[in-house]
């Protein structure tokens, strides 16, 4: 039996845990207060899963108040399973951020920076369940406030800089949003999202909500990383620290993918933003420009951060790829994908965390030689290098499977090429740190007593993200079949609205 | 002659927008980009609270004898956006007084110069 107020919970508690963190103070305790919000939210969200998963969705009205005067907050399987990687991501990232902190940030901000996390939780976890556009902006800029701080905390004054900028850019992209959602509220006078989707499509074609589709989803692609509105997120991912980073990488830019996801299926109708706005088309030039610019500079970077941010946004590439395909398939792979991405970056940055733990570096050249000397931390990042590149056995080729199959089934070849091409760029950059790792010696400088392998704390995370890689890269019975009830039940909600007089 | 008249609200939104964004994009001192920044959102800002108005609407407070009144729904959104602006606006400044700090410079052009880009 569901509580009627689990809905809510995962918003609540990591904002309720998130300023006792800060009164806590000490390290330990904020660090033992933080995993336990957290990973309370992830059982909250796997019960909502399951139910999503039975009944379709789920709706909530906070205070009690229903819809048309309250605040609705509503759940599908779409919300429910990105919710459900997000908190996931989130307490195995705490667990993680424990030692991975002691030598990246300042002693005296580490309460602060659990404070921060759990803040930027609250938002992604709101941004998922809201069934309201304008608290959709509330909790999108929560969360990218509490992430200007996260990006801020490193001991490099580079970060500074890069907080800086994605500050500005994040503003405007809210603010385009806000713009946006404003004009949808001139033209039909509400902000709840299913009333929204009734009246728009009531409203034939208007140019004030032609207007309001655009600035949200130049806003939206500003948050998502979207190329050519990625600027802010090398610099950014570069500079963070690294729990920081996999946090980030595995869920904030996804969560952006699921809002444009909404507000084009939910909200406006795949058949108005498709059909007659073109967004297809715009969406696909911009996904295949994306995977090929963004792998090629991340296989010319020497900081493997960097590397990595750049397959980030060429990731995102693909989940929009899978968007624009305007098909079940598609859009279920690109569900699929932001779940899988989740598993592999996070394991990734985790790794590249663990090496900045031993090494206090991060370029390619503090990974020679860390085969022998790291091998479980290596072990971890191969097996999710492979997972990016598209391997079989491990959940990065499901994805890719998926999206190729909705490419081929438009008859669509040279698309299905394209995927595949950029998994030949994955190759390099993965490839090159990989044979820093396992064909090199270590340099003469590092002593090779003193490179150990990484503590146990920062190895249980990435392990579980690794083993979950293949987990479900081989049953994927789970994934698949969430993934593709959540793109029916979104897909069917337009057409159920287009059916309409 | 009314497009101008008529729409005025918008104009003055549209105006002060186009500013904001300008002054992001152009300026190269920090704290001038905030400005910028602010001048943006505030734009947005009027943009909501003149759509909340309905003519010959009074304020929406109950008192006798007036039948029509305002919208107030978004002058309330309006003032949860204001607080996260300031917020924004916060975060930004306090950025770059650790920018001063670290770089001894708000200028954008002298702190490039000082690290490589990325």
């Amino acid at each position: 039996m569901l509580d009627p107020h689990m809905p809510i919970l995962p918003i609540l508690l990591p904002l309720i845990a998130a300023p006792l963190s800060l009164l806590l103070g000490r390290s330990q305790l904020s660090w033992m207060l933080a995993v336990v919000a957290s990973a309370l939210s992830f059982f909250c969200a796997l019960s909502l899963f399951a139910v999503c998963l039975d009944q379709g969705a789920i709706r909530y009205s906070v205070g009690g108040w229903p819809p048309p005067w309250g605040i609705e907050m509503r759940l599908d399987t779409a919300s429910a399973f990105i919710l459900l990687a997000v908190t996931a991501i989130s307490t195995l990232v705490l667990v993680f951020a424990k030692e991975s902190i002691a030598k990246e940030i300042d002693a005296d901000k580490h309460s602060l920076f659990f404070t921060a996390h759990l803040l930027c939780l609250t938002g992604l976890s709101g941004l998922l369940i809201t069934g309201d556009a304008f608290n959709l902006f509330v909790f999108l800029e929560i969360s990218s406030l509490a992430t200007y701080t996260l990006v801020s905390l490193g001991k490099d004054r580079r970060c500074l800089t890069a907080a800086f900028r994605y500050l500005v850019m994040g503003t405007i992209g809210a603010t385009f949003i806000l713009i946006g959602v404003g004009m949808l509220y001139m033209k039909t006078g509400t902000l709840n999202m299913l009333d929204l989707a009734e009246r728009v499509q009531a409203i034939d074609s208007s140019r004030t909500i032609n207007t309001g589709l655009a600035f949200i989803m130049v806003g939206v692609g500003v948050k998502l990383a979207l190329f050519p509105l990625h600027m802010w997120l090398p610099p950014a991912y570069t500079h963070a620290p690294s729990a920081v980073t996999a946090f980030l990488a595995a869920t904030a830019t996804k969560v952006a993918v699921y809002v444009m996801i909404r507000f084009i299926y939910t909200i406006f109708g795949a058949e108005h933003v498709f059909h007659e706005m073109g967004m297809d088309l715009i969406l696909l030039v911009l996904a295949v420009v994306a995977i090929f610019k963004c792998s090629f500079m991340a296989t010319i970077q020497s900081n493997v951060k960097t590397v990595l941010a750049y397959s980030s946004v060429a990731q995102i590439g693909y989940i929009i790829l899978g968007i624009s395909m305007v098909s079940v398939t598609g859009l279920m792979a690109s569900l699929l994908h932001i779940f899988n991405h989740a598993l592999m970056k996070g394991a990734l940055f985790m790794a590249v965390g663990a090496v900045f733990y031993r090494m206090g570096s991060v370029e390619v050249k503090a990974f020679q030689g860390l085969g022998k000397h790291m091998p479980l931390t290596m072990a971890a990042f191969t097996i999710a290098g492979l997972s990016i590149i598209g391997v079989p056995l491990t959940v990065g080729f499901v994805s890719k499977w998926y999206l190729v199959t909705g490419a081929l089934e438009q008859g669509n070849w040279l698309l299905s090429i394209l995927v595949l091409l950029g998994s030949l760029l994955a190759v390099i950059y993965i490839g090159r740190i990989l044979e820093a790792a396992y064909f090199n010696d270590l340099p003469k400088s590092v002593e090779a007593s003193s490179v150990k392998e990484a503590p146990v704390l920062m190895l249980i995370p990435m392990w579980v993200l690794v083993v979950s890689n293949i987990y479900f890269g081989i049953d994927t019975d789970l994934t698949i079949g969430a993934a593709t009830h959540a793109a029916e039940w979104l897909t069917q909600h337009t057409d159920a609205m287009g059916a309409r007089p | 002659m009314s497009f101008v008249a008529d729409y005025y609200n918008y104009w003055v939104v549209v105006f002060l927008m186009m500013t904001g964004f300008y002054v992001v994009i152009s300026a190269n001192n920090l704290v001038k980009k905030i400005v910028g920044l602010n001048i943006f959102q505030t734009s947005v800002f009027m943009l909501y609270i003149s759509m909340g108005k309905v003519t010959n609407g009074s304020a929406p407070i109950v008192a006798e004898g007036i039948e029509q009144y305002s919208n107030p729904l978004p002058h309330v959104l309006i003032l949860t956006a204001i607080v996260v602006g300031v917020a924004t606006t916060a975060v930004g400044l306090s950025l770059i007084v650790r920018i001063k700090r670290a770089y001894g410079t708000v200028e954008e052009n002298e702190f490039q110069d000082k690290d490589d880009v990325i």
